[in-house]
């Protein structure tokens, strides 16, 4: 069933740049090889941005474990004859890594784990993988093929055929692995430094062995009760150290393993960062900065997070979904040529084509840009191409301007949101982002009833969420700022000047209760009903005037500069919004669209004996709806005899009347041949099956009803 | 108390028939056949205004579910307008739900309906197929536009279907049926006062927050989610009472009174080749649609990602034009995964053996599979292009194959682009192998027969062509003794005579001795013994103990190839 083909050896071209991929494309050939490069610096500019978040999140993990190790090494190390120490020998040390359910992403945390260890504590490591590990005899196999593998790389290759042969013949048990061990501490002793430091100074005198369970829960029991009491009989020789990679809970270490056996284990726990959290470092590094000129739209931004949110919470994921954003916006767009940082776009723009130029006129956000200037200006723009052009970049600039003053606002409102009760505005930025980018956010009643709430907050709320506004806004590159900075730093003022002046009246109030000091209880209770009075009919303070008149002006700000990225001229060049076909390629559904086909064949066979009400079916539809319809009708058990003869039916009824009985007859052959393909068809798409249960019956696998 | 549940279920439905301002509904209830006259008559005898009260409820749950849906809907994006879109807008309870019992002729009906229907009538015939047109849901497109009325057309659809088996039940046993009635209007108020306080206690909640949609919502759901349970729990009754009974309603027919022959293999090509086939244009069309995606697919492979084609219709020729038009000048490997023999270790093979031109063999597929990977990573210009037809076919569908291939496609320099057909092809795959395969997915419908993937399939109303047994029947006899070669014989014969018995057992021991003795063949049982572990050994005949201890003898061959055996030896002698 296999065939190889193998084009000649001068045929054949080595890796190509697969730029030919834009350019076969019908009619726009447009700036391909641009496109194409473009595309690629930005995914690769993205892939080594994502990658510096993870090291950054991953690596106060990685410290801490790194710190466990020479820890627990050094205790070992010290050849104490303490009775009590001796006993903790008999411990492995462990630490048990809480990673999440995102199982995906677990494998580049171990990699760059394992990574670092080798470049700081110890050559000898090795990863195990339950698939790999039925028994105890595959795991020691797998260990010692590692751990082996691993020493030949350190050393030298003059004995690697030594290694190959021993770890063909070796028996694979713990004292041979000591030996092994045993050996190779000693050679490294006793080779002269000058050779061996340089590539393992860093390490110990006598490393440990890390063993990485990478999924201990899929571990059976046996194998691992198995391993860790072998290898606690062995930790004076060996010091081993376990490293068990879990996604469900830490529990889950003593449900698996007997106290007999957890006892030997001197477990340290380590916890990694949600993959939440991760979610919104990468949001915030991607999406909520001016470094990429490629950006996402709402409808994109909200297929990527649902699929993150209901479907597997894996952050690579994620970021493949973004990598294919970034190749269908530049693959389908011919404009994206100008999807590009500020200081190539003046070039770019004026070295567009006429062709290109009509893209541009055509797109649906700059035909509304036309229509609302005046009349020569209009005709200016649809027939000059070079007035196009100047016009065009200065949109473009625009738009940049307006996404890094976007990015700070949104910041800002964020940083009011996030802290109102119950958050009617999300808790996280990305929330935040994808409603601001839906429609016009002052509109929603979301934000209505957030600006309510944010009209109640307290006083030194107020001056710490003003004082966080003022600082993102100073770090922002925006220079239509300074302004607002000013404004905002004049209301901090404000508030510390209201603050002196409660003082003065707090302390004017003092003297008035001292005045009236010895009245009695009736007057007291007048003067304060007086007092209850007064504020009730007494206007607004002057703090509260200058919440309101705070919560105002950011409410401006937002009117002003997060303005849904779609009303914006020429949004389409940065920005991608084609979610269906994300949704299709990511999250598609067989199914659903096998479903279709049999019930609805008009959906894509556009011809209109085909075109009916949904759901009934002509008698001219294809052999196979017509078999699944009537298929559709049965119970548990199909009679093949029975579905036969509705068939013919059925397709008698759409040919033409036959009079000819000769022909007649070989017209029930073909039939019947076309009743057999379409019900092995029906076989092959899974929704019969033979059965023995009756004879010419086929059983039904699906419980659809019609 | 579930089965009353379940009625009362089935009760709220009835009543959303008459809710729905419908004329088609309606007329569907008034002019229907008599035994859907009968089966509306209990509705009377419940007291309406209760009902009117519920209904509120009701809707307004359904409106809020709905509601929920569509909002999840929308922002997943489904856009109506894609014209290649892939159908997404069939709402999944349409696809998923359960089956429900049907009457045995129901097939035969529908098959007249659709055959009276007149060709050129292009709107569906209302008053002919009354019964037709109430099972049908509306358009999937105009499903977003129209969630409310479709989902309480489909409920109503829901219950007219299984109304028939209730039906019967009931006339089978009307004591119970009464009893279970006024049993069920008792339940019937408690639950609505339930749900009336929750329903005012969603009001309060309302009140008190009212610019808070986020927390009108968490009671709001629990209403729902009550509602939905109470769906639930009627849909698992279906399932069982579709299961409950082992009787199987259907005819007893069989295809071998049938007057027609069954064909075999070559025949039925040769038949289906005179068939024209139907639409060829548009299925061009749509293949010319799929085609001009060919660079794209090609451009992604390139960036790391794998394709996956699903779809209706055979992917065959579509990757095979694939090959031929982009793959030339470069090695790539065509696996034929319905190809009822292959492996994941014959895909390996001709990996190492004829790509890497590696000789020797592996201790086992992992190994072989490290032994690769360690190549593809050491030689930066190698690369590799899969094309796997049918990557859901048996051979290769087990967890371990599924492994190893992701594995493999996990490598840089390999790409895959395989097709799937199976509808239950994705459970093959969970969050692991998906992330390693990588997949992007490509609707391509292609309505185009599957030729060579039903080919090898064991196809029920193909006649096996049995050449190969019979050949080796008659070679295996031919190096026997004329004894021998009788005793088979009488074997042969004795079971074809028995071919109209379907459970005919086989010819029991003793009998077969005594057959044999008095056709002179054998003189004592050892003999007969000896010459039946001949036999045996050359699996001619297997024996089976039955339920008695007695042995029976059978000859696994079935009865049109022992025929001609037969008619072969007559000839011979």
């Amino acid at each position: 069933g296999c065939f190889v083909f193998k084009p000649s050896a001068k045929k054949r071209k080595l890796s190509q740049t697969t730029a030919h991929g834009f350019g076969i494309r019908n009619d726009d050939s447009e700036d391909i090889e641009l496109r194409f490069d473009t595309c690629q610096s930005l995914w690769n500019q993205i892939k080594s941005e994502t990658e510096k978040v993870q090291e950054d999140l991953n690596k106060q993990l990685l410290d801490n474990l790194v710190s466990f190790l020479s820890r627990s090494h050094s205790e070992v190390q010290e050849k104490t004859t303490d009775w009590t120490c001796r006993m903790k020998f008999r411990e492995i040390p462990t630490a048990a890594l809480v990673l999440g359910v995102n199982v995906t992403d677990h494998d580049l945390t171990f990699r760059s784990l394992s990574d670092f260890l080798q470049n700081n504590i110890t050559p000898y490591i090795a990863l195990l993988e339950a698939k790999d590990c039925p028994g105890i005899k595959n795991l020691m196999q797998k260990l010692m093929g590692q751990l082996m593998n691993c020493y030949v790389d350190v050393d030298s290759l003059e004995d690697e055929d030594y290694v190959q042969v021993s770890q063909n013949r070796i028996r694979c048990s713990m004292s041979s692995l000591i030996k092994w061990y045993e050996s190779v501490t000693k050679k490294t002793d006793s080779e002269t430094p000058s050779k061996k430091r340089t590539s393992s100074s860093t390490h110990w005198q006598s490393p440990p062995v890390v063993v990485i369970f990478k999924d201990m829960e899929s571990f059976t029991t046996k194998v691992l009760q198995d391993f860790i009491v072998i290898s606690s009989q062995h930790i004076h020789e060996l010091p081993l150290v376990l490293i068990f990679g879990i996604a469900t809970s830490p529990m889950i270490i003593h449900r698996l393993l007997p106290h007999s056996v957890s006892s030997l284990l001197c477990i340290e726990l380590f916890q990694s960062l949600s993959c939440k959290d991760h979610l919104s470092t990468i949001i915030d590094k991607l999406l909520l900065t001016t470094q990429f000129p490629f950006k996402l739209g709402e409808k994109v931004l909200q297929v990527l997070i649902n699929i993150f949110l209901y479907h597997d919470f894996s952050v690579q994921n994620f970021i493949k979904g973004f990598q294919l954003c970034i190749v269908e916006h530049f693959y389908s767009q011919p404009l994206s040529v100008l999807c590009c940082q500020l200081v190539d776009l003046q070039k770019r723009v004026n070295s567009l084509s006429h062709d290109q130029c009509e893209n541009i006129r055509r797109l649906p956000s700059f035909r509304r840009y036309v229509e609302e200037q005046e009349s020569g200006k209009q005709v200016a723009l649809l027939t000059t191409d070079n007035f196009l052009k100047e016009e065009t970049q200065k949109l473009l600039e625009d738009l940049h301007v307006y996404h890094e003053n976007y990015v700070s606002v949104l910041r800002c409102l964020h940083v009011f949101t996030s802290s109102l009760p119950k958050y009617p505005l999300g808790k996280q930025i990305r929330e935040l982002h994808c409603a601001c980018l839906e429609n016009q956010v002052w509109e929603t009643e979301e934000y209505k009833s957030s600006l309510q709430l944010a009209r109640m907050l307290n006083k030194s709320d107020l001056v710490t969420m003003l004082q966080q506004c003022v600082e993102i806004l100073l770090s922002s590159s925006g220079k239509e700022f300074d302004k607002t900075v000013e404004k905002l730093k004049k209301f901090m003022t404000q508030f510390q000047n209201l603050e002196e002046a409660f003082q003065e009246q707090d302390v004017s109030v003092s003297s008035q209760k001292e005045l009236q000091k010895k009245t009695d209880l009736y007057h007291l209770q007048k003067t304060l009903l007086e007092m209850k009075e007064s504020r009730r009919s007494k206007k607004l303070t002057k703090f509260e005037m200058l919440r309101f008149e705070v919560v105002d002006y950011i409410d401006s700000l937002v009117r002003k500069y997060l303005v849904p990225a779609d009303h914006r001229t020429l949004h389409e060049i940065l920005y991608f919004n084609t979610a269906a076909v994300l949704r299709g390629h990511l999250n598609a559904a067989p199914r659903t669209a096998l479903h279709t086909a049999l019930n609805n064949p008009y959906w894509y066979l556009k011809n209109q004996a085909l075109k009916g009400d949904e759901g009934s079916i002509s008698n001219k539809a294809p052999d196979i709806c017509i078999a699944y319809k009537l298929h559709l009708e049965c119970g548990r058990l199909i009679n093949l005899v029975d579905w036969l003869e509705a068939f013919s039916t059925v397709v008698m009824a759409g040919e033409e009347p036959n009079a000819d009985t000769a022909s007649s007859d070989q017209m029930d052959d073909i039939i019947h041949a076309r009743f057999i393909r379409a019900v092995s068809e029906l076989e092959l798409l899974g929704f019969i099956k033979p059965s023995k249960q009756k004879t010419d019956h086929v059983a039904r696998l699906t419980w659809g009803g019609c | 108390m579930s089965r009353i549940e379940g009625s009362g279920g089935g009760r709220r439905h009835v009543l959303q028939v008459k809710f729905v301002p419908d004329e088609e509904v309606l007329k569907h209830i008034a002019d229907d056949t008599g035994i859907k006259v009968r089966k509306d008559k209990p509705q009377p005898s419940i007291n309406l205004k209760r009902f009117v009260k519920k209904l509120e409820n009701i809707s307004d749950d359904e409106a809020q579910e709905i509601l929920e849906e569509k909002n999840y809907v929308a922002t997943l994006g489904i856009c109506a307008q894609d014209p290649m879109g892939n159908g997404t807008s069939v709402s999944g309870g349409e696809v998923y739900s359960f089956q429900t019992p049907k009457r045995s002729s129901k097939m035969a009906e529908l098959a007249s309906e659709l055959a009276h229907t007149p060709e050129q009538s292009v709107a569906p015939d209302y008053s002919k197929g009354p019964e037709k047109t109430a099972k049908t849901p509306q358009s999937s497109i105009v499903f977003l536009l129209l969630t409310h009325v479709f989902s309480l057309q489909s409920k109503k659809k829901e219950f007219v279907s299984t109304t028939p088996y209730r039906l019967r039940k009931r006339l089978a046993a009307p004591d119970s049926y009464l009893e279970s009635e006024s049993e069920y209007s008792a339940s019937c108020s408690e639950d609505e006062d339930e749900e009336d306080q929750q329903e005012v206690s969603t009001v309060l909640s309302g009140q008190k927050t009212p610019a808070k949609t986020k927390a009108t919502a968490t009671p709001r759901n629990s209403l729902a989610k009550k509602n939905k349970d109470e769906k639930m729990s009627n849909l698992v009754e279906d399932y069982f009472e579709a299961h409950s009974s082992s009787k199987v309603l259907t005819s007893d027919r069989t295809l071998q009174k049938l007057r027609k022959r069954r064909l075999n293999q070559e025949t039925l090509r040769d038949l289906l080749k005179k068939a024209p086939l139907a639409y060829a244009a548009e299925i061009k069309e749509l293949n010319q649609q799929h085609e001009s995606l060919f660079s794209k697919w090609m451009l992604q492979l390139h960036l790391g990602f794998n394709v996956v084609l699903y779809g209706l219709g055979s992917k065959r020729d579509l990757l095979e034009k694939f090959r031929v038009s982009l793959l030339q000048d470069s090695v790539h490997l065509v696996v034929n995964g319905y190809f009822p023999s292959i492996t994941v270790r014959s895909i390996l093979n001709s990996i190492t053996e004829e790509v890497l031109d590696h000789i020797g063999t592996f201790r086992s597929p992992l190994d072989q599979l490290e032994f690769i990977t360690k190549r593809f990573k050491e030689d930066s210009s190698l690369e590799l292009y899969v094309l796997i037809h049918n990557l859901d076919s048996q051979m290769l569908r087990g967890e371990r194959s599924q492994q190893i291939l992701a594995q493999l496609s996990s490598l840089p320099s390999i790409y895959f682009i395989a097709s799937i057909d199976h509808i239950n092809a994705p459970l093959m795959w969970d969050q692991a192998k998906l992330s390693l395969y990588n997949w992007l997915w490509y609707e391509t419908t292609t309505f185009s027969p599957y030729v060579e993937e039903t080919s090898y399939e064991n196809s029920l109303l193909v006649q096996q062509s049995g050449s190969l047994a019979l050949s080796s029947l008659t070679h295996v006899l031919r190096s026997l003794t004329p004894n021998a070669r009788g005793i088979f014989r009488l074997l042969a014969q004795y079971q074809l005579e028995k071919k109209d018995n379907p459970s005919y057992p086989g010819l029991s021991f003793q009998d077969f001795y005594q057959q044999c003795r008095e056709a002179f063949l054998v003189n004592s049982d050892l003999t007969l013994r000896a010459q039946l572990t001949e036999f045996r050994d050359h699996k001619l005949i297997r024996t089976k103990r039955g339920a008695d201890g007695v042995e029976y003898l059978l000859i696994p061959v079935d009865d049109s190839t022992l025929t001609s055996f037969l008619e072969n030896q007559d000839e011979d002698v």
